[in-house]
């Protein structure tokens, strides 16, 4: 048995030195944090949890012009996951000084007390951003509890060659959209023109706000939620019917076999937001200078509405020490010519700020979209169309509900309009469980 | 008349056996070959995938290889300034120190638990095996609103620390250190004066060897691929994990591309080195099974 000792003391020295040789790496990994840690005796140190690529390069132009406000990004994956951890964190005290938040998240982190009202410091930014997006980040009352970021205008995107192959026409019209969608079903049926994907609630919430819909509304201190009003039925049964002749494919969005249905052009159009060239020329590399960008098709021939798909904000949470620095550091992220030039350049943003959305940074189409030159001009014209949007303080539950039942109606090809109504009881349940007050 | 028959069934019997043995042989090693083609077939889809550029990824054969793999590496150590590797640094320190630290606190904890009697023994032993049932999942909200009370959220010790004690690995330890460990052995070392101490680091622990190995590679692994864990706990992206690293290359909101080729890279890189680890200890379960030999 004295005979086993240098194999386990040979054992216990391996072990010894790998855990030294891991300390070492600690010492090395932590000693850049201590050492900035030490810093932020002198200047204001800001932390920034936010997701978009590049921002780390934008908040270097800040921390070179502000030597006394230095922020940090910390980056984190984009989702509801985040926004768990966000309240999780705050409901620590230890949420970080700056959070990017999508738009209809904001109600959520308000109703939990995760956010500052910086209206004494940003409030005279409204004139800066379209009213509805700024109503986005008052909610209606007179604090501002984030600002505008970006902005995702719903926009109808296609194969110009495989639309000129099959003879359709683009469509002005959802009658005329389903028309196309049947037609290229009978010309090639290998081929689909988009798919209803149940997986990111937030583009059937923009085709719903399109058509009117206002999901959560409020009177006096009561809450209205209406997920289930007649627009959203309207458009739950017209994407419901498309997939139940199968003239649309059902397949979720943002899969491999999606990129590359749309890369081989089994799926010849996409409905989606101002930022899509960017997903497409990774999703689809092949599709280069043959897609095209035309406005939303409409409920009615003449209307111009469009509804948005994503767009987030930068906001100060209560639980930083210094509101506001983090506030002016806000402001000038998504005000500042040289800083909403940046984002757009580094970040792929689709500015928020009006005077940003044309000119500078965004002259020229995007790279992907080169053969439509005026692209960002259309772009603009078609944002300041956009519907109001209203969300409330559950999103996050309507958003699952969304996923779970919509997602079996369109695997199964049932009615949508069932699916609709479960996710308006989930949600009605969820606002009253939390203790809302919730009328009708 | 008997003998013959009875020198019959000697003679046959064997040959209906292995008769059997042939015939009922073929559906286990099918079934196993089944289950190695399943585990393995998302390894190799990583491996051909982690080749493919960008443009080759969605729309060439899956099981054809791609031209990509050099760019694919070049363009994730390069990712914002070498992030990369500064995830997989973080992960083999929560791993490589939270695995020792773990092994050895197991061994501790096995060998008093199984070799010493003590009040409240059977207690500690039962609320350990409650903490085996126990989803691992369930505490990391929990654990960091007390990291947080504590002002250790976001810090390397919050990982560490949870991922150091492992209900499992104590009870590996006691059993082992109760199957491997003789009474006499230790009751020989204290007749020649041997202080206890000594006694656990020179004789119980080199016994107990083999099992901390295998606690050690449970916990490397385990911590390796914890995700939920670091996710709640870190907020500062420099200290994430190789895991919640990557996820935020996937998700970097809807107008940036998803990252893909570079996350399929970066996830063939992070599961070498636990294919390197487990070739490189493997030997000592080797060891295992020639002094269980030996001993018996």
């Amino acid at each position: 048995m004295f005979s086993d000792a240098p194999r386990g003391l040979r054992l216990a020295l391996g072990l010894t030195s790998a855990a030294v040789a891991a300390m070492l790496v600690a010492g090395c990994g932590s000693s850049g944090s201590a050492s900035s840690a030490a810093s932020s005796s002198g200047p204001v140190h800001l932390t920034y949890w936010a997701w978009a690529p590049g921002l780390d390069q934008v908040v270097s132009l800040w921390n070179k012009s502000h030597p006394n406000i230095q922020v940090t990004v910390e980056k984190q994956a984009q989702g509801d996951d985040l926004l768990t951890k966000v309240i999780t964190a705050s409901k620590a005290g230890s949420a970080p000084d700056l959070v990017q938040a999508e738009y209809q998240a904001l109600p959520t982190l308000v109703s939990n007390n995760v956010l500052a009202d910086i209206s004494a410091q940003d409030g005279s930014a409204a004139s800066t951003f379209a009213s509805g997006i700024w109503k986005q980040v008052t909610l209606g009352t007179n604090a501002v509890y984030a600002i505008p970021q970006d902005s995702g205008p719903l926009m109808f995107y296609y194969r110009t060659d495989l639309f000129k192959k099959y003879g359709l026409t683009v469509p002005t019209t959802w009658d005329q959209f389903k028309a196309d969608a049947e037609k290229l079903r009978a010309e090639d049926s290998s081929k689909y023109l988009t798919t209803f994907s149940a997986n990111d609630a937030g583009l059937f919430a923009g085709l719903a706000q399109q058509a009117g819909a206002q999901w959560w509304t409020t009177s006096g201190s009561s809450w209205k939620v209406s997920l289930d009003d007649a627009a959203t039925q309207k458009v739950a049964s017209f994407w419901g019917g498309l997939v139940k002749e199968g003239a649309i494919d059902n397949q979720p969005m943002y899969t491999p076999a999606w990129s590359k249905a749309l890369d081989d052009g089994t799926q010849i159009a996409w409905v989606s937001a101002v930022w899509a060239p960017g997903v497409l020329s990774s999703s689809a590399p092949s599709g280069k200078g043959k897609w095209a960008m035309a406005p939303l098709p409409q409920w009615t021939a003449g209307q111009n509405v469009t509804g948005s798909w994503g767009g987030s904000s930068t906001a100060v949470s209560a639980d930083s020490k210094n509101k506001a620095a983090a506030a002016q550091f806000a402001l000038w992220l998504n005000t500042d010519p040289q800083a909403v030039a940046a984002l757009v350049k580094d970040s792929y943003v689709y500015p928020a700020a009006t005077d940003a959305q044309t000119g500078g940074a965004l002259a020229t189409a995007p790279d992907y979209l080169s053969n439509q030159p005026d692209f960002y001009t259309q772009a603009a014209k078609i944002a300041a169309t956009t519907a109001p949007a209203a969300w409330g303080p559950n999103v996050n539950t309507a958003y699952s509900a969304f996923k779970d039942a919509f997602g079996k109606a369109a695997q199964n090809r049932t009615d949508f309009l069932t699916a609709l109504n479960t996710v308006q009881q989930t949600t009605l349940a969820d606002m009253k469980t939390q203790g809302f007050t919730v009328s009708g | 008349m008997t003998i013959t028959t009875a020198e019959r069934t000697r003679a046959v019997a064997p040959v209906t056996a292995a008769k059997q043995r042939r015939k009922g042989g073929w559906i286990p090693t099918l079934g196993l070959l089944a289950g190695a083609v399943y585990t393995l077939f998302p390894v190799l889809w990583v491996l051909i995938a982690s080749t493919k550029s960008i443009d080759q990824l969605f729309s060439t054969f899956t099981l054809l290889p791609g031209s990509g793999l050099f760019t694919n590496l070049h363009q994730l150590s390069a990712y914002r300034g070498g992030e990369f590797w500064q995830w997989m640094l973080n992960s083999a320190l929560y791993a490589g120190v939270g695995g020792a630290l773990s092994a050895l606190l197991s061994g501790v904890t096995g060998y008093a638990l199984a070799k010493y009697r003590f009040a409240g023994r059977a207690a500690i032993f039962n609320i350990l095996l409650a903490g085996v049932l126990m989803p691992p999942v369930v505490l990391a909200v929990p654990q960091y609103l007390l990291f947080a009370k504590a002002g250790l959220a976001d810090s390397y010790w919050s990982v560490l620390l949870p991922s150091v004690i492992s209900p499992y690995g104590i009870y590996l330890a006691r059993i082992y250190a109760a199957g491997a460990i003789p009474d006499d052995v230790l009751e020989a070392g204290r007749m020649d004066g041997t202080s206890e101490w000594r006694l656990f680091r020179s004789v119980a622990l080199p016994m107990m060897a083999p099992g901390l190995i295998t606690v050690f590679l449970f916990q490397f692994v385990a911590i390796w691929n914890n995700f939920l864990l670091p996710f709640v706990m870190l907020g500062d992206d420099h200290k994430f994990p190789v895991t919640v690293g990557l996820y935020t290359l996937l998700l970097q909101g809807a107008n940036a591309p998803a990252l893909y080729t570079l996350v399929i890279t970066g996830a063939l890189l992070s599961v070498l080195p636990l294919i390197a680890l487990f070739l490189s200890l493997q030997r000592f379960w080797r060891l295992d099974l020639l002094s269980g030999a030996v001993k018996s």
